[in-house]
């Protein structure tokens, strides 16, 4: 019987493993999907490793499976940590980490078996979703509850990110994945038309906003000031663009939709919230950032502190170009063009995957009786590379989304359009090469913290999970 | 429109859900303080 003053740090263990093996199994998945473009051949005339079907797996696995098991790592981490507490239940907390790898394995299975409801970041069918559902609940049941026991009164504002984005997750994946079973496979939408679309849109970007942005900012607000050794910036900051973020983000979705068969207000209404949510999003880069004043020489040296604080201006970046991009005008150009892609992957690969990777090079060694991982440079290794990557894609993906966008609204003096879509599809072509190159570089980067994890683990020590006293209570 | 039906009415209890929750953490005290929760996470020795 494990001791009521020691953290629970086994299921913390088991998903910051996992979150490392997932991020190499989805990038790698990413990698054969962008080369797929490139050279066809790539589909191997099989239909379970066809493009169509792969894609939604690469999505699911980096999004759910490293993004997912990333969150439930660190929240469980951060809530004992600042609530002095061992999780609420054990045995709950267990529960979450063997479902969650459940889901991710019958994903890795149906999707490329072409089992799909063909809702993006909702493809996994009804079965599937039972059971995300039942281990969401538990999550909430074990953050919440910890959060119940807690031996210091003020509940520190890293948790109230992840409650949100627990609570907001579990409101939006009932919502959108309610369907009506035909068989034990298949299921219709309980929407149908422009009212599934919208459905699924006002789901899609708060999956972004809530599970890809709340979450980690969760994380931010631990890890960046732990591993800077300075207080966050402005805690006054942090709480109210807390508000702000979660009142806003929940409008955004319509911009997914501009020019479509939606009710033109519901768009305008979209676009505005959008772009009101620049100014919360950037409260949170700002106060991550600025947590740095007066001790920007660590960035000389620390690597671990380059992934977090780089994470952040692409944060900002990103956040930016969000509502630059909800712009009915400017998203007339960039919509279903190669642009929506590269404003993704500098979220997903700048925001999220350089926030998880941080976060976990400062927790693994922890976990496992260590200061520090087992190779300091290889994680320096692993930023330059990783940033590099980053930039190629994501830069490769403007450049050809605005050309496909010009090439596409391109009128001749005679009124008719200058280019064929299949011209547009070829000038694309050396772009493609480049984003593959990028992402390798990201998968590359990838590889080597799964060697450094590797060495930090079976050189780990002894160590005991006491919970100190509260400085106060 | 039908699908506004349930959007618009599910996000306006949400948002009373969500003030009711602000007002419960400012009534419980929560933002009384707002300088030394920054400095206790620091206190915190993880090594």
């Amino acid at each position: 019987m494990p001791a009521e003053n020691t953290y629970n740090y086994r299921v913390v263990r088991q998903f910051s493993i996992m979150t490392v093996v997932w991020g190499v199994v989805g990038m790698l998945v990413g990698v054969l999907i962008a080369a797929q473009l490139l050279w066809p051949e790539l589909n191997f005339g099989v239909p379970w490793l066809s493009y169509g079907r792969l894609r939604p797996l690469h999505t699911n696995a980096v999004i759910f499976a490293f993004g997912g098991s990333a969150l439930f790592a660190t929240s469980y981490y951060v809530v004992q940590r600042t609530c002095h507490a061992r999780l609420f239940s054990d045995r709950l907390a267990g529960f979450t980490f063997w479902g969650w790898q459940a889901v991710i394995v019958l994903a890795a299975i149906t999707l490329p078996l072409g089992i799909s409801t063909s809702k993006e970041y909702a493809e996994l069918e009804w079965p599937i979703d039972i059971l995300i559902a039942l281990v969401w609940v538990s999550y909430a049941v074990v953050f919440f509850g910890t959060l119940y026991k807690r031996r210091v009164q003020h509940i520190y504002v890293a948790n109230w990110f992840f409650g949100a984005f627990i609570l907001t997750v579990a409101l939006l994946h009932i919502v959108n994945s309610a369907a009506v079973p035909v068989t034990f496979w298949k299921s219709y939408s309980a929407y149908a038309g422009a009212q599934d679309a919208m459905v699924q849109w006002w789901y899609g970007h708060n999956a972004v906003g809530f599970f890809l942005t709340a979450g980690f900012l969760g994380m931010m607000y631990y890890f960046i000031p732990k591993q800077a050794g300075r207080p966050i910036y402005s805690y006054r900051l942090s709480v109210v663009h807390f508000w702000a973020l979660i009142f806003t983000y929940m409008w955004a979705g319509p911009h997914h939709l501009h020019y479509t068969a939606l009710p033109d207000w519901v768009q305008s209404l979209g676009m505005v919230f959008s772009l009101i949510l620049l100014a919360p999003s950037w409260g949170g880069m700002i106060n991550g950032i600025m947590t740095l004043s007066g001790a920007w020489h660590k960035l000389r040296d620390d690597p671990i502190l380059k992934f977090l604080i780089v994470s952040l201006s692409f944060y900002g970046m990103s956040t930016f170009e969000g509502p630059m991009m909800s712009i009915k005008t400017v998203n007339a150009l960039s919509h279903y063009t190669d642009w929506t892609i590269g404003h993704v992957h500098s979220g997903a690969l700048g925001w999220v995957g350089l926030i998880s990777m941080g976060s976990m090079y400062y927790l693994i060694p922890r976990l496992f009786g260590r200061t520090e991982m087992a190779s300091v440079r290889a994680i320096n290794l692993h930023f330059w590379i990783a940033t590099i990557g980053i930039v190629l894609y994501i830069a490769a993906m403007w450049i050809a989304g605005v050309m496909q966008g010009l090439m596409w609204r391109a009128l001749s003096d005679d009124g008719t359009l200058t280019y064929t879509f299949v011209e547009s599809v070829k000038a694309t072509y050396p772009f493609y090469a480049i984003r593959l190159l990028g992402g390798l570089l990201y998968f590359c980067g990838m590889l080597i913290m799964a060697w450094n994890v590797f060495q930090t683990i079976t050189q780990s020590r002894p160590m005991e999970a006491t919970i100190p006293a509260p400085v106060h209570a | 429109m039908e699908s506004l039906t349930l959007l618009i009415p599910l996000s306006v209890a949400l948002v009373f859900l969500i003030g009711w929750v602000f007002w419960r953490a400012l009534q419980g005290g929560q933002f009384d303080d707002l300088e030394r929760p920054a400095q206790d996470l620091l206190a915190d020795d993880d090594k």
